[in-house]
């Protein structure tokens, strides 16, 4: 994804990405970033909860529209609002992805 | 406050992401400037989550990667600003989609932003928003080929000044 905001932001449209995962979009150099320490699926915030994804959204629009130079990182101060070890489980498929099984099989074999 | 990367990744799959830095021949920065003020600026939105309309668009292809973990399905499709949670599908192998499916606004908030739109925060939304199924990593080729023109491609038609991209 940060490949892509590249890409496009090269094509002369203005990006910000908006990532559960701010240091590695900063790492895969993204132009802007606004990060929010929610689980994997929920960028803009828990369903149902207008006032916390509002906030992302107008952060991501400040950043977007605001930001002064290439890297501009911004990280949101929102706590998700679930027990850690609850969302580490909710946010994970209920059968492991293809390359993650794939993963794990060569881990298992080493 | 600074946003922990890790904090809901298995433990074990750290090494994959940490410290791998820029894609070959991706470290030049790259800015197009923002030139407009917002509330003169049309905006448009990026999901990774896989989102499609169940009655009228195919599913992203989920067999294929079964088949072959390697590979993502690059194609992408156009999610009308006034969709809503009944109309939305969602073809992802890597998350949980529940709370998507109860409120893809969580992926893509395109109510919100016509919502802003209404207030004057921004200018206005694009009338349909792009979605792409993420985990391309490994065939960023494809990608750069064929969905890259496309994507930009819409967006130009449809006037955005901005780009909001959240993976899923």
């Amino acid at each position: 994804m940060p490949v892509l905001a590249r890409w496009i932001e090269a094509s002369g449209i203005p990006t910000v990405v908006v990532t559960m995962m701010p240091a590695v979009a900063e790492e895969r150099r993204a132009p802007r970033i606004v990060g929010v320490e929610f689980p994997f699926g929920h960028s803009f915030g828990m369903p149902g909860d207008k006032a916390m994804q509002r906030r992302v959204l107008e952060l991501a629009l400040r950043v977007l529209a605001g930001a002064a130079a290439f890297g501009t990182r911004v990280d949101i101060d929102i706590e998700w609002p679930v027990p850690l070890r609850d969302a580490y489980k909710a946010w994970q498929p209920k059968e492991a992805s293809p390359i993650v099984k794939k993963l794990l099989a060569t881990w298992g074999r080493a | 406050m600074i946003v922990d990367s890790y904090r809901f990744l298995p433990r074990s799959f750290r090494p994959l992401y940490e410290g791998k830095g820029p894609f070959p021949g991706e470290d030049a920065p790259v800015w197009a400037p923002f030139q407009k003020r917002l509330q003169a600026s049309r905006i448009a939105l990026l999901s990774s989550a896989g989102l499609y309309l169940k009655a009228s668009q195919p599913s992203f292809d989920l067999t294929r990667e079964q088949d072959n973990p390697e590979w993502g399905d690059p194609s992408w499709r156009s999610i009308p600003s006034g969709a809503t949670a009944s109309e939305i599908g969602v073809a992802h192998l890597h998350i949980n989609d529940e709370d998507i499916l109860a409120d893809p606004e969580i992926a893509l908030p395109a109510h919100l932003l016509e919502l802003l739109a209404a207030e004057g925060v921004v200018g206005g939304a694009t009338a349909d928003h792009l979605s792409v199924m993420g985990y391309q990593d490994r065939s960023l080729e494809g990608w750069r080929l064929e969905t890259l023109p496309a994507l930009v491609a819409m967006l130009r038609d449809r006037q955005a000044d901005g780009l909001i991209l959240a993976p899923a």
